[in-house]
């Protein structure tokens, strides 16, 4: 599929909950291309970075020709992203990388932190066959529930303090849903260590588990090998080209 | 993506040792991948050639743990040296780029002397414009940088290859060097049909909450806009005192960048980090050298090089 850089309009920009902000961007080609689970470059605008930031796919408005992002300022890349207003241009690098697969008829997406992310365009694209699983430390890290719910069938959550839905991690939870079953893929995208945890209930159930990786990365392209991993049958492969997403067994040992 | 391909850029026809180049543009190795990674965004017959990832004669794996980091106007990395090996790259990835029309420039590194004679003896073969000689890897621990900080070993590098290719042979600085010029000449002196100039100069990065360095390997490469003097002054010196044509690099990520370095006497130039801000980078910087040589009524880029000396 076509990859393309393209300066784009930021069309909105806004915080959504401390520290995580959306950016909503005009790139009708990149709308028109993108599917769930890829990513793009963003290049930051004024000269001062060298390297451009990945950000996942959060929504796409094929109407309105755009792509949005939701982010989390954690470092001075990423402040400078949030300090941009609507009307400023950016230029945006994608779609990059391979999606999740969307044959599934009833997929469960499991998410923690900005793992919420990507999964959200998945969600929308899935027009209401999916289910989502949300983890966080406490109810004010899962804003998300609201964003998610136009969305979905049913939200699930669970916190680290019980503040919101079960007490725990979202592999807490996780084996109950599966038990009851109905779910034909999980996708999950997060800390490592819970994408690992995840796999592995999904692998005890017998369901077909994708993850969706993140590692720091140069071009985006596959050429600098910045973000190569290593996978389970030993070959190397590249985050940004041969994922971000991939077959769960590909990456983690599940045996 | 770039202008068409017009009259004026027969300004920029250059000819390195008898490589024929529609432009004085390259691209820098470990940055570019194989070239096609890229060929989305670039017209690869227009570059005046692809420095492709360093080969050594083994595959490698690299280094472990986080491989890159932004640092002001510049990024360290310590891939080291990850690729599929010599023999993967002559069996499948040189047929595939027979398919562009471009230069392709094989970027070597070895364990030992002989191993460079060995990878260039392998080389010799259709398809591969040139060989450039990485003496200068900071971030492998064997070979690499040892025989880019002295100019016996590097000379003796250069003979080996020579004596084992008919291919133009290209050896690259390390700028981790007291004295660039002597390395320079005695790379020369050894036989060097061409002098690339400069590697990544050897630095680091301590992440203040964990209290370790960032990368994995410690120490890393430092490219990017922030090395750009460092490099264009010793292109400069490198200039002044030798005859064999130069291949500037060095944080160049704009045309006037790249002026600068053909004026301080290098007779084309490589891009890299910047390949990474902008896929298309390259094509800007040829439509820029080639409208200043219009600015300024020239008919060929062989007329600013060196002008600065």
């Amino acid at each position: 599929m076509p990859k393309v850089a393209v300066d784009g309009e930021i069309i909105a920009q806004h915080e959504l909950a401390k520290d995580v902000w959306r950016m909503e961007v005009e790139a009708r080609e990149i709308a028109r291309e993108a599917e769930p689970g890829q990513f793009v470059q963003l290049q930051i605008p004024g000269g001062a970075f060298t390297l451009r930031r990945p950000v996942g796919i959060a929504e796409v408005s094929l109407q309105k020709g755009t792509v949005a992002f939701i982010y989390r300022v954690v470092g001075k890349g990423t402040k400078a992203l949030a300090q941009l207003t609507a009307g400023t241009v950016i230029n945006v690098l994608g779609p990059l990388g391979h999606g999740f697969s969307c044959e599934a008829k009833r997929p469960l997406l499991v998410g923690g932190g900005m793992g919420l992310s990507p999964l959200l365009f998945y969600a929308e694209h899935a027009e209401g066959k999916a289910d989502v699983l949300m983890g966080g430390r406490c109810e004010r890290e899962l804003f998300w529930q609201d964003i998610y719910k136009p969305h979905v069938q049913e939200v699930f959550c669970t916190t680290d303090d019980g503040s919101c839905g079960t007490k725990g991690f979202t592999t807490t939870l996780l084996p109950e849903l599966l038990q009851k079953g109905g779910y034909d893929l999980v996708i999950a995208c997060g800390p490592e260590i819970m994408m690992q945890g995840i796999a592995k209930i999904a692998h005890e159930y017998n369901i077909p588990c994708q993850v969706s990786l993140e590692k720091r990365m140069g071009c985006g392209l596959g050429a600098c090998l910045s973000c190569s991993i290593d996978t389970t049958s030993g070959e190397r492969k590249k985050v940004c080209k041969d994922g971000p997403v991939f077959w769960a067994e590909e990456v983690f040992d599940l045996a | 993506m770039s202008r068409a391909i017009n009259m004026a850029d027969k300004r920029l026809h250059t000819n390195l040792a008898g490589i024929y180049m529609n432009t004085p543009v390259l691209t820098a190795s470990g940055t570019f991948g194989f070239g096609e990674e890229f060929a989305e965004f670039v017209d690869l017959s227009r570059l005046g050639g692809v420095m492709v990832k360093g080969t050594t004669l083994k595959p490698r794996r690299g280094n472990e743990g986080v491989r890159i980091t932004e640092t002001p106007m510049g990024m360290l990395n310590c891939i080291g040296l990850e690729n599929p090996g010599v023999d993967v790259f002559l069996q499948e990835t040189l047929p595939r780029l027979a398919n562009y029309n471009m230069n392709v420039i094989v970027n070597i590194s070895g364990s030992t002397v002989e191993e460079y004679g060995i990878l260039a003896e392998m080389l010799d073969v259709p398809g591969v414009a040139a060989i450039e000689l990485n003496v200068s890897c900071p971030n492998v621990k064997e070979g690499g940088i040892v025989f880019g900080t002295d100019p016996k070993a590097a000379a003796a590098v250069v003979k080996e290859a020579k004596a084992y290719t008919k291919k133009p042979v290209i050896l690259k600085l390390s700028p981790n060097v007291t004295d660039i010029v002597t390395m320079a000449k005695a790379v020369e002196d050894a036989g060097a049909d061409i002098i690339s100039l400069i590697n990544t100069l050897m630095g680091m990065e301590i992440n203040i909450h964990t209290q370790k360095p960032t990368l994995g390997n410690v120490t890393g490469g430092l490219s990017g806009p922030c090395v750009k003097p460092v490099a264009l002054r010793m292109v400069y010196q490198v200039a002044k005192a030798v005859k064999v044509p130069l291949i500037g690099m060095g944080g160049i990520s704009c045309a006037e960048d790249a002026i600068e370095f053909l004026l301080a006497g290098a007779s084309a130039v490589a891009v890299g980090t910047a390949n990474f801000n902008d896929p298309t980078v390259t094509m800007k910087i040829c439509d820029g050298i080639s409208d200043y040589l219009a600015q300024r009524h020239l008919e060929s880029v062989q007329d600013i090089i060196g002008a600065a000396l």
